[in-house]
């Protein structure tokens, strides 16, 4: 089979490595961080609006990939719920000595609760590690999107870009 | 019968997205604007679309489509467009009148100008099966979910990897349902990476070079069978498998609602890129016929945000030909709406449209240029 | 009210507003159904899928545009045969009969 996200919807690793909105290792050691995984030409660049550091960059060609100017980066996250690819994810590898904390966007019913033991997926969705849920943040400026902040064992910090789907029937907050 | 009779300077049939931006540019240049749509609320299907929207930050990227309806609605309202609902235009005639159906009773427009803006419906896909009861369209599943708040289905199989059939299964999911899995029998995915990736990440398989051989169920679905594709999208006897299920989806492709147009003796060209037969106009968004103009996917598919512009640039060219707007500013309002079509028309996704929206011009062009030397030749 | 398949929350466009609802009789069987929705989307939220049958075969038919393009979702509504009932609301007592044929 293919690789690369045309046949599987996936990015390949040639990809990820080739994106210009990925930060080097070096940096993502440093703490918070934006990891942008658009690997196509597509018309859109609210990212470039969304970031108050100016440290994502389009350009006039909206169709060009959104690039990573990692030392402004703040790992704040407002890009994070402005993507409508929901293609991007904050990374800080500096959290704990044996912890990394992802945040992602999650858009699904029901949400998970802080402290919760969740189970952590990789981008085609197969389990990795649990992760425990830090903060679950639904700002206004977010428009329905919920971020979710969670922190996995450091080894899976490249891995890991969301969670499973929390079934109807774990639903406590109803009832 | 006492017949309801209509005098706008600007009749535009269908209130979604192309309409609603017609209405909006006309009826702000000063026209008489009247909106008739066959629905009981605006938006067609702008209010469906509850993902954020893509382009750039003048095509409110980042917002979601139902609230950029939302807004629309209000600005077409403050312009001063009336908006006749559950109103259906059943004919467009050769003396320029508009029959209509509104309410239940007959009534005829007599519009200065027209501006068509009918959008598209879905494709179907015949196949054993494909008539059972929980066979439907991706939008009709959408129409179910967002509108009317209920689950088509609790498993779903979805045929299409266009942006339609990747967005659908997302806000299936959204709304509470499995996807069993995306089916594409092109070998690549058709729509946008980050839309396939999320469906990825929620565990759902994305089968491109795969089709539907056969819906499985008596009275409703009960599974389907799927069959790799090999050359020439043949079959390979013996990769047939089946997967239970109680709904399939097509996202298979729109066509352009062009009955209007054609009933009214508008010219058309092939060009299947757009869905097939589309009426040709030029960069005014003007037919073949001086006094109809056409926006949205009428004019062939895209999406929202072109649609939007489109009926910008016919809601202008229609406010400017009946002197509601100087040439000078109706073509700086125009410049700039193209600018912003070309930039949705772009990239890698984009080309193909761009390429086939210019044929569309470019044969208009050479039709009416030949139409006018017709009695030298 | 049998609302298996209703979305009663929704994580973009919130819970579901409450509204008054009504009855409407589908082949004699009292169904509710909120007020002012598509009698298609009253009888999907019963269960109900097949909503008529085809005139030569006589196979059964369910929705497949939900916005008044294709007519496959034909119902007798009141004793009108051939009403699209993905855009035709419900209303008190109404009486939804399954189509056979052209009715």
């Amino acid at each position: 089979m293919k690789e690369g996200i045309l046949y599987t919807g996936v990015p390949s690793e040639e990809e990820l490595k080739a994106c210009p909105g990925i930060p080097s290792q070096d940096r993502m050691e440093r703490g918070r961080v934006a990891v942008i995984e658009c690997v196509q030409q597509i018309p859109c660049n609210p990212c470039e609006a969304a970031c108050k550091f100016g440290a994502i960059h389009v350009g006039e060609q909206i169709t060009n990939l959104p690039c990573l100017e990692e030392d402004r980066c703040t790992g704040c996250g407002m890009c994070v719920a402005r993507c409508p690819g929901l293609a991007i994810v904050i990374v800080n590898r500096a959290y704990s000595p044996t912890e990394a904390t992802i945040d992602f966007p999650f858009e699904y019913l029901p949400c998970p609760e802080v402290g919760d033991s969740v189970e952590a997926v990789d981008r085609i969705g197969q389990y990795v590690c649990q992760g425990r849920v830090l903060k679950v943040i639904q700002a206004g400026a977010y428009a329905g999107t919920c971020v979710l902040s969670i922190a996995v064992d450091k080894q899976y910090a490249d891995r890991v870009r969301s969670i499973k789907r929390l079934s109807v029937s774990d639903t406590r907050q109803e009832e | 019968m006492n017949q309801q009779y209509y005098e706008p300077d600007i009749a535009i049939i269908g209130a979604g997205a192309a309409g609603l931006s017609a209405a909006c540019q006309a009826a702000k240049a000063g026209a008489d604007v009247l909106v008739i749509d066959e629905n009981r609320l605006p938006g067609g299907q702008l209010f469906k679309q509850i993902h954020k929207f893509f382009g750039s930050y003048e095509h409110k990227a980042g917002v979601r489509g139902y609230q950029i309806g939302q807004a629309l609605l209000e600005q077409v309202q403050q312009a001063g467009a009336n908006i006749m609902l559950d109103t259906v235009a059943y004919g467009l005639f050769p003396n320029m009148e508009l029959g209509i159906i509104h309410q239940g009773k007959a009534g005829t427009v007599k519009a200065k100008k027209y501006i068509l803006a009918a959008g598209s419906k879905e494709n179907y896909l015949a196949l054993p099966g494909s008539t059972l009861p929980g066979v439907m369209g991706a939008g009709a599943a959408q129409t179910m979910i967002h509108i009317n708040r209920v689950l088509p289905g609790k498993k779903i199989v979805m045929v299409g990897s266009g942006n339609v059939g990747l967005i659908v299964s997302y806000q299936l999911m959204q709304a509470g349902a499995e996807v069993v899995c995306l089916v594409e029998a092109a070998p690549q995915i058709g729509g946008y990476g980050v839309h396939a990736s999320k469906l990825r990440r929620a565990g759902v398989p994305i089968y491109v070079g795969t089709t539907i051989q056969r819906v499985l169920g008596e009275t409703q679905v009960t599974g389907v069978e799927l069959v790799d594709l090999g050359p020439g999208f043949q079959p390979i006897d013996g990769t047939q498998r089946t997967l239970a299920c109680d709904t399939v989806c097509l996202a298979v492709g729109l066509n352009p609602m062009t009955e209007l147009a054609w009933m009214a003796g508008c010219n058309f060209t092939f060009l299947p890129a757009l869905g097939g037969h589309v009426p040709m106009h030029d960069e005014n968004m003007c037919t073949t016929l001086p006094d109809v103009y056409v926006a949205g996917d009428i004019t062939g598919v895209e999406e929202a945000s072109s649609a939007m512009e489109e009926g910008n640039l016919a809601g202008i060219a229609a406010a400017e030909a009946l002197g509601y707007m100087t040439p000078e500013e109706a073509k700086r309002q125009k410049d700039a709406v193209w600018q912003r079509l070309q930039v949705l028309r772009s990239g890698q996704f984009g080309q193909k449209r761009q390429e086939a929206k210019q044929l569309q011009i470019d044969t208009t062009l050479a039709f009416l240029k030949g139409r006018r030397g017709g009695g030298q030749a | 009210m049998d609302d298996s398949m209703r979305i009663q929350n929704h994580p973009i466009l919130g819970p579901l507003e409450p509204t008054a609802t009504v009855t409407i009789y589908f082949d004699g069987r009292p169904i509710q159904a909120r007020k002012g929705e598509p009698i298609a989307a009253a009888l999907i939220n019963a269960g109900i899928k097949a909503f008529r049958r085809t005139p030569k075969r006589h196979e059964p038919r369910g929705i497949f545009c939900a916005i008044g393009r294709c007519t496959d979702c034909m119902m007798i509504v009141n004793g009108k045969p051939n009403t699209r009932t993905c855009i035709t609301p419900v209303e008190e007592g109404m009486v939804v009969k399954t189509q056979d044929g052209l009715a």
